[in-house]
């Protein structure tokens, strides 16, 4: 897909099967919402071709007729002018069908979604959550082979946005719909999908089941936008019994894996896989291996831990909780040790990352 | 002062004594520029929709146009439609001349590119994405624009009553196109310029009362239909 001079969007190759859920995750910008246009039939790719159920449809002229067999969420609500109850009728009244079976169809579903009670109410007295569960309903409705939600829920509040989720989840499995679901938050990918694709500068990165892409992610910039925060280029010093001794700038670690020897590579530490330990618990815990020396750069409080940066000869981000902070009387300037498994290690073949 | 009481009293002598002479001219004045502006409506709708939807070579050429016309003075318009409809000008085989069909198309020239911009601003105004949502739920083009139509109703009235207010109240147009025939084509504006150019101020101000007052009334009704729709 191009604007102008610019691609936006390179894909391929990507099927779905019927009754998938795949999700789309991404940074912004990266071509999410125009993957999920093109799939919607929304926007005509500037190259390619796109099938459906399989037949190809690219230069399909009735697109009215192949649009109505999937619906669309988008971020916004956008709901039109009238009542709730004309809302969530819309789609149908569209498709010219009768008045009791509009009736007979919209009914269950402002139900599902905890809307009954809003049926008579302009759209205008909603709260944002009631009109995007009106938004839900509108294209549920409609019963859609493939359904198509553009980050449904991110601009809700946190906890309306885990309730939705989970409502949704329960539709879903029992609807067995066809879906794509675009998202930024990666626990919701991780809920919904069976299979997860990756999205960085509009390209595919990466395409498996979603613990496979969380455990293994296939380059640094997927690993890097999944929340592993220390990536660390290095090199195999001996490998053997799938464990490798590994050097790391002026440390050796060990890894689990047999890799090649000598060969640049990139080894990934996520912060909840690391513990920090103060230098004297080193000989008390007798530990030998993959204990990593440094002093603590940056300290950032979240909801219920603390992020602390260490600087060793590179920086690793850990995450440590509320009272081990106090209890290890942590601060800024202060020695630490870091330890952690070899198999907490990820590596990633340094080539890859640079395959564009 | 003798003379504004005086014009005050001539005017309720009027306006309640049902003089037949003034219930024509009202409601000529009434007819004619409540039909240009359907009619201005009707055309200027459908246009400033396809101008803000879509995308062609020459598509801000006839925006600049339409933002143009928007200001074009009332006489230049008069003066346009009086050589087309001049006896021997290419439509004077029409003989609408100084009738009231006359000052209708010139009324309705006026008023379509006011609306047409308008329209065009509001539909332009609309969230790109409402159009997306739009099509996703299974819209076919034709639908596609009544939706759109009906989300930008608020500023559609608005572009009415611009339209309205712009024809009711001018008087170059109507005055070179109508003639300003007793019984015929009078109508209000150009009634209340003979009347002063006469020295009759009670009978102008009389005029310009009732102008007013009709003006402000379906405008009010107008508002009002906008307002309520506005509250939540």
């Amino acid at each position: 897909m191009r604007y102008g001079q610019k691609t936006i969007l390179r894909i391929p190759h990507l099927s779905i099967a019927e009754g998938e859920i795949l999700a789309v995750i991404g940074p912004n910008g990266a071509g999410k919402s125009t993957l999920l246009q093109i799939l919607g039939l929304l926007q005509r790719p500037s190259d390619g071709r796109v099938f459906f159920d399989g037949q190809e449809i690219t230069g399909c002229s009735d697109l009215v007729a192949l649009r109505r067999r999937l619906a669309s969420v988008f971020q916004e609500p956008l709901l039109f002018h009238g009542t709730v109850l004309d809302n969530v009728a819309l789609g149908l009244r569209l498709r010219g069908t009768p008045k009791n079976e509009i009736k007979r169809r919209v009914e269950p579903w402002l139900g599902k979604l905890n809307i009954s009670h809003l049926a008579g109410r302009s759209i205008a007295k909603l709260s944002f959550g009631e009109a995007q569960r009106v938004n839900l309903a509108r294209s549920l409705v409609l019963n859609p082979e493939v359904f198509l939600l553009d980050e449904p829920f991110a601009s809700l509040d946190p906890p309306t946005q885990a309730s939705m989720a989970e409502e949704l989840q329960n539709i879903l499995a029992e609807t067995k719909t066809t879906t794509v679901f675009v998202t930024q938050n990666r626990a919701e990918a991780l809920m919904f999908s069976n299979r997860l694709a990756v999205v960085i500068d509009g390209q595919i990165a990466q395409l498996d089941r979603p613990q496979d892409v969380f455990s293994h992610p296939a380059n640094e910039d997927v690993a890097a936008f999944l929340g592993v925060e220390t990536i660390v280029e290095g090199r195999v010093l001996s490998s053997a019994e799938g464990l490798s001794r590994v050097a790391l700038a002026r440390h050796e670690i060990l890894v689990t894996g047999t890799y090649p020897l000598e060969q640049e590579m990139l080894f990934c530490l996520r912060p909840e896989d690391i513990t920090l330990l103060l230098p004297n618990a080193r000989a008390a815990l007798g530990l030998n291996a993959n204990v990593i020396r440094g002093t603590i750069t940056r300290i950032r409080p979240l909801e219920t831990q603390l992020k602390v940066v260490v600087g060793c000869s590179f920086p690793v981000t850990v995450l440590v909780s509320k009272q081990a902070f106090i209890d290890l009387s942590l601060a800024r300037g202060k020695q630490v040790l870091l330890t952690f498994k070899p198999s907490a290690v990820h590596v990633i073949p340094k080539r890859l990352s640079h395959e564009r | 002062m003798d003379l504004l009481w005086q014009g005050i009293k001539e005017a309720i002598r009027l306006l309640l004594g049902g003089d037949p002479e003034v219930f024509a001219i009202v409601l000529l004045s009434l007819r004619v520029s409540l039909i240009a502006t359907a009619t201005s409506l009707i055309l200027g709708v459908p246009t400033g929709m396809a101008l803000a939807l879509s995308r062609f070579g020459g598509r801000r050429f006839l925006i600049s146009l339409v933002n143009v016309g928007m200001g074009i003075p009332p006489v230049v318009v008069g003066l346009m439609v009086a050589i087309l409809l001049w006896r021997s000008g290419p439509l004077g085989f029409l003989g609408i001349m100084y009738s009231p069909l006359a000052i209708i198309i010139a009324q309705t020239l006026i008023a379509f590119p006011i609306v047409t911009g308008l329209t065009l601003a509001a539909v332009q105004q609309l969230n790109p994405k409402v159009r997306l949502q739009i099509l996703a739920l299974g819209a076919s083009r034709w639908q596609m624009l009544w939706i759109l139509a009906r989300e930008a109703r608020l500023s559609i009235l608005a572009a009415a009553m611009a339209g309205f207010g712009g024809v009711i109240s001018e008087v170059g147009a109507s005055m070179m196109v109508g003639g300003n025939i007793l019984g015929q084509t009078r109508v209000l504006t150009t009634a209340t310029v003979l009347e002063t150019s006469k020295g009759n101020f009670d009978v102008a101000l009389a005029l310009s009362t009732i102008l007013f007052a009709l003006a402000y009334t379906i405008t009010l009704a107008l508002t009002v239909v906008q307002q309520r729709e506005k509250a939540p």
